[in-house]
């Protein structure tokens, strides 16, 4: 087992040490993966996004931030294909999102997963695998193939959860089942990996156990990770953008002052809050050193 | 025990409550995972109207109340899906309209309607042969559907949002679950009555899960439970004079306790 590939946190608490991810980036290396062009939405009258433009290029590992009703996951409904935009155009991997769904990975919030289902962890793992042939397709009734199986705990194996396989998903900690649903969107092998609030239910310990495996899926695969807390961060991440119905993007860690603007509204100097903006400013500077082991 | 079985009526009784349990055990499983509880209440209570337009019109029951009850749980399912706010409203304005249609009817209809508080409180002893031949059509139609789409169903229970984005057509599964819970709700308003129905469709897939790890085990299993209820409950009210549905219920209540109590007592140990 490569020692780089240790999580710091998970390591210095006895677990196991995270695999080699067997992903390889699929799309050659700086095309675009999405590409959102004079985009606008709106539910019903309220306008949520605003002639928004974005490009995420393969390889990349973008973390989208801004508050809480401010377009984030719409932005990613849209890469989805699940919703439809008001004006401008949306490309996902050159297509229609519609068409490139199969090779987009979603991790949701784990809050919309239903609580206390009877379902093991590697069956949630299996509902992951994309949905061939139409709706009268007979690949749907129960059980599936073994080679189906091996697909599902070789992804387990990437977040380190297979030797949880065979327990049920509802008594699992909060990081825990995160790394599940990492593993259903891995299990259809993915060139994108869209991620909505990954941390928003996990204990400090989980999140940066998260963020190692985010930091070591990057290697191999694009990630587009969205998120309304600022402090999230993860020594791999490439890019940031701003959304709070416009979009700002930048390309390399640190949130400008324009971001921070546009998150927070504009202020005086003499606001109070100056100096603490400043501060959540060079956050995305800072690299959080890993323990070598 | 012989001479119960030898009965020709008591084995319609069983044959309904053996139907009856598969459809709950498969629907009543879906409807607790989806937390479709109060929208299955509201299904049962609206088959009422369907009873009542059965009997203003002269025409069979079963037929009429599943036709009626089916149209109102795509009125609801349309109403209801992907409403985060509301929905209960809506389903609760549609439970009483439906009952007060079925009340006013009966009021309409001409003579006195002894039937009624079969339909309320449910009457397996007086299931007739015509009634169990629909039964078993419509649960062979149950089984096929959730058996053909058992794999979008569990998608779509588990996480409606993420089955959506892997192509599941969700919205079409929501209605065609709530079509499956009216026509359930129907048949079973014959073993335990209207007022009484949503408790066999709910404690025996409660139980089931209390002892497994996957919806087609708890579905096997809650139909299994509630077999046993059906039978039990019918030895008990033939042997004590008591209402079938109420104990029939009254059993599965009593088990469903006890079986919570046993996990419970086995998590501590």
């Amino acid at each position: 087992m490569p020692s780089d590939h240790l999580c710091s946190t998970c390591s210095g608490h006895g677990l196991s040490p995270l695999p080699e991810p067997k992903l390889r980036l699929s799309t050659p290396p700086g095309q675009p993966v999405i590409e959102l062009d004079g985009v606008s939405f709106s539910y019903d009258n309220r306008e949520v996004l605003f002639d928004v433009n974005l490009t995420v290029r393969a390889g990349e590992f973008m973390a989208v931030v801004g508050p809480n009703g401010g377009g984030k996951t719409t932005l990613v409904k849209l890469a989805l294909g699940l919703l439809k935009p008001g004006r401008g155009t949306v490309r996902v991997l050159g297509a229609d999102p519609l068409v490139s769904r199969p090779a987009v990975g979603y991790v949701p919030q784990h809050a919309h997963v239903q609580p206390s289902f009877p379902i093991t962890v590697l069956d949630a793992v299996l509902l992951g695998l994309r949905r061939k042939g139409g709706l009268l397709s007979w690949g749907h009734w129960p059980g599936y193939r073994s080679a189906d199986r091996q697909k599902a705990m070789d992804s387990l194996r990437m977040v380190d959860m297979a030797d949880l396989s065979g327990r049920r998903f509802d008594v699992l900690s909060g990081g825990q089942k995160q790394r599940v649903l990492v593993a259903r969107a891995l299990v259809s092998e993915p060139a994108l990996l869209l991620f909505d609030e990954p941390t928003s239910n996990i204990d400090p310990q989980g999140k940066i156990c998260l963020f190692d495996l985010l930091s070591i899926l990057s290697e191999s695969i694009t990630i587009v990770m969205v998120s309304h807390d600022l402090i999230t961060t993860s020594t791999r991440i490439t890019s940031v953008a701003a959304v709070n119905r416009r979009l700002i993007q930048h390309h390399g860690r640190e949130l400008t002052p324009d971001m921070l603007a546009l998150i927070y509204g504009t202020h005086d100097a003499t606001c109070p809050m100056d100096e603490y903006i400043k501060g959540l400013s060079s956050v995305f500077g800072e690299s959080r050193q890993r323990r070598q082991p | 025990m012989t001479e119960i079985l030898g009965l020709a009526f008591m084995h319609n009784a069983i044959l309904a409550g053996v139907l009856a349990s598969l459809a709950c055990g498969l629907i009543g499983s879906l409807v607790v995972v989806n937390r479709q509880v109060f929208m299955a209440g509201g299904v049962a209570h609206t088959a009422y109207g369907g009873v009542g337009l059965a009997f203003f019109l002269g025409l069979p029951v079963l037929p009429c109340a599943v036709g009626f009850t089916v149209l109102a749980a795509l009125a609801m399912a349309h109403a209801s899906f992907g409403r985060t706010e509301r929905a209960d409203a809506l389903v609760g304005i549609m439970w009483a309209a439906g009952m007060a249609f079925g009340i006013i009817l009966m009021d309409l209809t001409p003579g006195y309607n002894v039937d009624l508080m079969s339909y309320l409180f449910g009457s397996l002893l007086a299931v007739p042969t015509s009634d169990i031949l629909i039964m078993a059509v419509l649960d062979l139609a149950i089984l096929a559907v959730v058996l053909f789409w058992y794999k979008d169903f569990l998608s779509l229970s588990f996480d409606a949002e993420f089955a959506l984005s892997t192509g599941v057509p969700v919205r079409l599964l929501y209605t065609l679950m709530q079509v499956m819970t009216a026509v359930t709700v129907v048949m079973v308003i014959q073993v335990a009555g209207l007022i009484l129905v949503i408790a066999l469709l709910t404690i025996p897939p409660m139980l089931a899960e209390l002892f497994t790890s996957s919806l087609w085990k708890m579905m096997a299993l809650a139909t299994l439970a509630s077999l046993v209820f059906c039978l039990a409950g019918l030895a008990l009210s033939w042997h004590l004079d008591l209402t079938s549905g109420a104990s029939i219920i009254a059993f599965a209540t009593a088990a469903y306790l006890g079986g919570w109590w046993m996990q419970s007592w086995r998590r501590r140990a």
